[in-house]
């Protein structure tokens, strides 16, 4: 890895900017969102910024079990986000659909749209979690594209998403730990 | 060492010296770094947060560098990668144009040149949103024209004041002369109208964020948003320079002159950070009318008196 790849792996470790999708959420893990980057957990110290366009992020932060009429959307929107890109799944809807299990209005959970990276589990997640989730996926992403080959294609094909995570990042799970230290 | 000293003497010598090492390029590129990392830092700190590191503004240009940009063609895509660089290169060239150290040159009428490359990354701006065919870059764009004409009778009526006042439209000669008292109304009048030049709140009406999700930057990613951040940053160094070779004292060694310049540009910056920390946006029929009512009385009236001074002296 030269000198270049280094600088750009690290650059893109120490910048992930979002773009928060919300399919269907009950607008606690949008709050919860908006709270880390509030004063209190202030996730600009990790360059983290929450962008207005799709097309500005590398990080897709997706809340709610995805709805029906979202799931068209949430496809749209991961294809405007311009490569290389992470998914983030906040809260347990995105995960599992959560309470929702068996709606007929809902199409979820996330995975079976989109490749996700992270998952931050909970009703909703901590603010200090989802900044973890966040900085993890930074990491996952800066990675992953220092080992690709650099020619090969950055779009991962949602036919292959489908059946699990894609993505040689893995699904990681951040709020094990990031819950653990809040407990201790 | 003849040799050198007369390659030097070279007007085309020291005007690529000024264009690429200071205050151009060289200098400008770091600074705008920096002036965008206060910017962030000073609004961070207003609100009691830490804020991003200090190379923030690095990494965010190196990251978007690396990022792909959604396939255009035809002659919507050539000019949507044209705007950018047009905008980077011209407030690059305004930067380079100012005269920061003693007995740089300069040449009668640059001020009018200079005003002509900081007006070109709004109008860039402008076209870039309409290229997009977005309806938020339309939008964008559409405040931006607005506003444009709103500040702009302002700005130019601030500087031609100065200008007046003192007979000269040579830079070097304006930042010369001692200021008179309508020196600094012509510098109080450029500050207001800073703001809307740099798109900062309260005038961050065309880029809206998350209110017309990114206004005219909408469509734009990776390398060719880099190069729109490299050319605001730019911006805020050209405008903020600007102010401070005005204010600036008359110095003749030339690093206590680039010394007094960085500094003054700082304090400048600075100040239109905690303006932007402390306000809100407002909105676009307010801001145009604050404007015209209320500041284009105050310009109008600075112009009327350079001209009558000028008269009776």
């Amino acid at each position: 890895m030269n000198l270049w790849n280094k600088l750009m792996c690290y650059s893109r470790k120490r910048s992930p900017w979002l773009f928060h999708m919300n399919s269907g959420s009950c607008n606690g893990c949008d709050i919860e969102i908006v709270a880390a980057l509030s004063p209190r957990y202030d996730a600009e110290q990790l360059g983290v910024r929450l962008e207005g366009s799709p097309r500005h992020a590398d990080i897709l932060v997706v809340t709610g079990p995805v709805t029906r009429n979202a799931a068209g959307a949430i496809r749209t929107v991961y294809s405007q986000v311009c490569g290389p890109k992470a998914v983030v799944a906040i809260g347990s809807c995105p995960a599992t659909t959560n309470v929702f299990i068996d709606s007929r209005t809902l199409d979820g959970p996330l995975e079976k749209h989109l490749p996700v990276d992270v998952f931050v589990p909970g009703c909703p997640p901590r603010p200090d979690a989802i900044v973890r989730g966040v900085a993890k996926a930074a990491e996952i992403l800066a990675e992953r594209e220092a080992k690709r080959w650099p020619n090969e294609s950055v779009m991962i094909p949602l036919a292959e998403a489908g059946g699990g995570c894609a993505c040689s990042g893995g699904g990681e799970c951040a709020n094990n730990s990031a819950a653990s230290e809040v407990e201790q | 060492m003849s040799a050198i000293a007369y390659f030097v003497q070279l007007p085309i010598v020291t005007a690529l010296a000024r264009l690429l090492i200071f205050p151009g390029l060289l200098f400008a590129v770091p600074a705008a770094w920096f002036f965008l990392w206060v910017e962030r830092k000073a609004v961070a700190m207003m609100q009691s947060r830490i804020g991003p590191p200090f190379m923030q503004p690095f990494f965010d240009f190196i990251k978007l560098l690396g990022k792909t940009t959604p396939p255009r063609s035809g002659v919507a895509g050539f000019l949507m990668k044209a705007w950018p660089l047009i905008a980077m290169s011209a407030a690059a060239g305004a930067v380079g144009l100012l005269p920061v150290l003693p007995g740089s040159g300069g040449f009668e009428g640059d001020l009018i040149l200079l005003l002509a490359l900081l007006e070109l990354p709004s109008i860039c701006i402008i076209a870039a949103g309409f290229s997009s065919r977005s309806i938020f870059g339309e939008i964008g764009s559409a405040r931006e024209a607005v506003l444009s004409v709103s500040y702009n009778i302002v700005f130019l009526l601030a500087i031609i004041s100065i200008a007046a006042s003192q007979h000269t439209f040579r830079l070097e000669t304006l930042a010369q002369l001692p200021a008179s008292p309508l020196h600094w109304l012509g510098i109080a009048a450029i500050l207001v109208c800073l703001p809307a030049k740099l798109h900062i709140n309260p005038f961050s009406l065309p880029n809206a964020e998350q209110e017309i999700y990114a206004g005219p930057m909408t469509e734009y990613a990776g390398p060719e948003l880099a190069m729109w951040d490299l050319s605001h940053g730019l911006e805020w160094v050209a405008s903020t320079g600007l102010v401070a070779t005005l204010v600036a004292p008359h110095l003749t060694i030339w690093w206590l002159a680039a010394i007094t310049f960085v500094a003054l540009s700082f304090g400048v910056v600075l100040l239109l950070s905690i303006t932007a920390a402390a306000t809100a946006r407002l909105q676009i029929d307010t801001s145009v009318r604050f404007f015209w009512q209320c500041t284009l009385i105050f310009a109008g009236l600075a112009v009327a008196s350079a001209l009558f001074m000028r008269f009776v002296s």
